[in-house]
């Protein structure tokens, strides 16, 4: 009985210590997510056609124009891009200029998308392959990024902006120069 | 309205089992009690109400009802139906109801067939299945329903994952999971036989195929992962100890561990606290693993989504249900008696020493999964892998290997050697000489000579249990346990043949380049472009010869997926009965060349056919018991039956 004994307080002992560890470490942040290497450097030059008619073109000159800017990459079939679109036009009656660039879609669909959750866009490019979604060190959809006004990104927010997220946001613009 | 009839199944689900805990609990009372006779039928009509769950929620996948937030995250109305249904359990609430249902269904059939064992401990069996249940009720129920409404409807969903849409991805999970949950029923059992006191070798029949039966569907899930994970990745590996495959070993060495001491326990009614113990330990790795995988606090090649508020609601059931077996256990550890003595040369000898040392492997796994997680809460980050892993892993599994050679040859409670000594010597001199010839052959590892070494031996020796019996009269069991231990050998043949034997080239191709890789010949034709549904790729046109035999076609591809972006490496493999050539083509060089990597593995396909043949040996033994108990059973009703006639003449 004595080793029973024994073994069982192992056993108690090694599930006590592996709770402890298995709760702290639940406790600890965790970076989750892949940030850009891209951030404090220059956006990559691009020229992407318009995505719909109501809205112009976008290239990387129109981030360069001195006036800092936020650049959403989202899309007419993701879920969480219609979810952040109050928060974008919160930002959008803040002040902020958003210029978006639509990932894989076509005209229809983002005046569509625009039509039903509003349109904060000044400029919104179409991007058919991805390519500056991945120059710009982006890995899905959503994810904003603020320009300062000589086209250096100075941030990433990856995924819907939520509300509380907003002021944030607001903040690193202005630290950007607006 | 069927995602809400699959919503109301699962609430009245878990009213059922709140009843089947409280009449079991009741009712495995000294005195009985009248609730105790809704526990049966509570636990069938649960198992029911979460199969028509889960069917609601395959029929939502199936029509992509995109009012359901599960479907519009997790599917796409353009996905093959197939992918669909599976999207309904590759997801964490799909997932966890798959949990439930299947943890239901077991309890349900627990309580349909097992008459067995006294009724008292069957009560409490299904009040432990219950509680457990319960735990999981409450995490779908309160922070994943599966069947939460979206509005606004989107017009499609989000979920066209390319690397998902794999036909063995979609099936190896819920293997795994069958085998998880299944495990569940031995927790059950254990709890139940130490709450009535009555750890007895019935109870061990009793809970044996139960835990074959999840330790089959485990070890064809880790077999499938590990080839999943074999050509998928494009690495040439099969085993990465990597965190999630580790979850899934654990259980397993568990299981298996469990099984053999549940033979000790049936057969001669000995070790009987190390039985429950194990039966303890088995569920509770199921539940690490899970939280582990799911959880995301360890980083691991499988991203899952993660999310810490999950993880602390497993955390919370994984202390309960173990602090709870771990307390019922010091209470009742001094009324379950020690059991049979026997020599250590003996059948239950040899079987402890196969129970030490799985533990053995199953606390180095344990600690090589959990340390960078220690070392992490000090700031110091580390990976462990296989120069961990693989020597101390060897340690306790090749003495055991020795050990297998010799006990399946002994006799229950005390033998000689000298009565064994034939076949273990020759089955040793072999193995002796295939250590020497490998070594002189060519430069390879100890821990792959040894593995040879071993693996020849324990081939041999597996099928001596069978010499001088009668074989077809032999019981299909004892087949079972022949088979499942030459699998494991052709397994352990499978590693080290590849571990010592396999060649590696990584070389820049021109077209029209022939290259040399041990007997097999390679030559690049032409790399084209091709296209899929939903991702291009750069096609290598390639004819591989073995010895300068017939020229074969090999088309390994680098593809590019753009939703999410994701390079993959389709591998092209030419199996033969040997080995397989493994070429995979990389990305163009600066001068225009093609970077390509050329393994030539040696029995590799020898490790998963060993996988499938401990399969296959498993589910022989569980047809072996089932149909023993089946006959038992009838040949016990034919006795009582002509009792009553003779005392109804008498």
């Amino acid at each position: 009985m004595r080793k029973v004994r024994i073994g069982l307080w192992v056993l108690v002992g090694i599930a006590a210590f592996l709770f402890g560890l298995f709760a702290y470490q639940l406790s600890q942040p965790k970076d989750e997510f892949v940030k850009s290497a891209m951030i404090g450097q220059g956006i990559p030059a691009f020229d992407l056609p318009a995505a719909t008619a109501s809205r112009p073109a976008l290239s990387s000159a129109d981030l360069a124009d001195g006036k800092p800017k936020l650049l959403n990459i989202f899309a007419s079939w993701c879920v969480p891009c219609a979810a952040e679109a109050p928060q974008l036009a919160e930002l959008e009656r803040a002040g902020a200029t958003i210029v978006g660039v639509a990932i894989r879609d076509r005209e229809e669909d983002v005046d569509r998308f625009l039509a039903t959750y509003g349109n904060p866009f000044a400029r919104i490019g179409r991007d058919d392959i991805s390519e500056v979604q991945l120059s710009l060190g982006s890995s899905g959809v959503p994810e904003t990024f603020v320009i300062d006004g000589q086209g250096r990104i100075t941030y990433q927010h990856i995924g819907d902006i939520r509300p509380e997220q907003v002021s944030t946001i607001l903040e690193e613009l202005r630290k950007a120069g607006a | 309205m069927i995602p809400e009839i699959g919503l109301a199944a699962l609430w009245l689900a878990a009213a059922l089992a709140a009843l089947q805990l409280l009449g079991g609990l009741l009712g495995a009372g000294e005195n009985g009690h009248p609730l105790a006779g809704v526990v049966r039928p509570a636990a069938v009509l649960q198992a029911g109400l979460c199969g028509l769950s889960f069917l609601c929620l395959l029929y939502v996948f199936a029509l992509t009802d995109l009012s359901v937030l599960l479907v519009a995250n997790n599917s796409h109305s353009m996905k093959p139906l197939i992918f669909k249904l599976a999207g309904a359990w590759g997801n964490h609430e799909g997932s966890m109801l798959l949990w439930v249902t299947v943890m239901a269904l077991a309890g349900g059939a627990i309580a349909l067939i097992e008459r067995r064992l006294p009724e008292r401990t069957m009560l409490a069996t299904l009040g432990a299945q219950a509680f457990v249940g319960l735990g999981f009720y409450a995490f779908l129920l309160l922070s994943s329903n599966p069947f939460e409404r979206l509005v606004p409807v989107p017009p499609e969903g989000n979920g066209l994952n390319p690397l998902l849409q794999d036909i063995g991805l979609a099936f190896h999970p819920p293997t795994l999971y069958v085998g998880y949950v299944g495990l569940s029923v031995a927790f059950s059992f254990a709890v139940g036989a130490l709450l009535t006191r009555s750890v007895t070798p019935e109870f061990a029949r009793v809970m044996r195929p139960w835990v074959l039966g999840a330790w089959i569907f485990l070890t064809i899930g880790i077999t499938a992962g590990s080839y999943w994970a074999y050509y998928e990745l494009g690495w040439g590996g099969w085993w990465f100890w990597d965190p999630v495959e580790n979850a899934s070993l654990m259980p397993w060495l568990a299981a298996t561990a469990l099984l053999h001491s549940a033979s000790v326990l049936a057969a001669r009614d000995a070790l009987r606290t190390w039985t429950i113990m194990l039966g303890v330990v088995a569920f509770s790795m199921s539940m690490v693993g899970t939280f582990l995988v799911r959880s995301g606090i360890l980083t691991s090649v499988h991203a899952f989504a993660v999310d810490p508020e999950r993880g602390s609601f497993i955390l919370a059931l994984l202390a309960i249900n173990i602090g709870g077996a771990l307390a019922v256990f010091a209470t009742r550890a001094s009324t379950v008696s020690e059991g049979e003595r026997f020599s250590p040369m003996s059948r239950e000898g040899a079987l402890v020493v196969n129970n030490v040392m799985l533990s053995a492997i199953l606390g180095i796994v344990l600690l090589g999964t959990l340390y960078p997680l220690l070392t992490e809460a000090f700031d110091v980050k580390v990976s462990v892998g296989p120069p961990y892993f693989d020597p101390v892993g060897a340690i306790f599994f090749y003495p055991m290997l020795a050990v297998l050679v010799i006990g399946p040859l002994l006799r229950w409670r005390k033998d000689s050697f000298a009565r064994v000594k034939w076949p273990v010597l020759i089955a040793a001199a072999l193995g002796l000489a295939v250590l020497v010839a490998a070594a002189l052959l060519s430069d390879i590892s100890l821990l792959a000579l040894l593995g040879l070494a071993l693996s020849v031996a324990v081939a041999v020796s597996s099928f001596v249990p069978l010499r001088g019996r009668s074989l077809r009269r032999l019981p299909i069991a004892v087949w079972g346990m022949c088979i499942g231990h030459f699998g494991l050998a052709v397994a352990l043949f499978g590693m080290s043949a590849d571990s010592a034997f396999q060649q590696e080239r990584l070389i820049a191709s021109n077209v029209g380049d022939v290259v040399n890789i041990g007997p097999w010949q390679a030559r690049l034709d032409a790399v084209k472009p091709a296209a899929g549904p939903n991702w291009v790729a750069m096609e290598a046109e390639m004819k591989v010869s073995y010895q300068g035999g017939e020229w074969r076609d090999a088309r390994p591809q680098a593809r590019h997926f753009w939703t999410p972006p994701q390079e993959t490496s389709e591998v092209a493999l030419i199996t033969r009965w040997n080995g397989q050539l493994y070429v995979a083509i990389g990305n163009q060089t600066q001068d225009g060349r093609w970077q390509l990597r050329l393994w030539w593995k040696p029995f590799v396909t020898w490790i998963w056919y060993g996988g499938l043949l401990i399969a296959l040996g498993g589910s022989l033994a569980l047809v072996g018991r089932v149909a023993g108990d089946l006959r038992r059973r009838s040949a016990k009703g034919k006795l009582a039956e002509r009792r009553e006639e003779q005392e109804a003449s008498a």
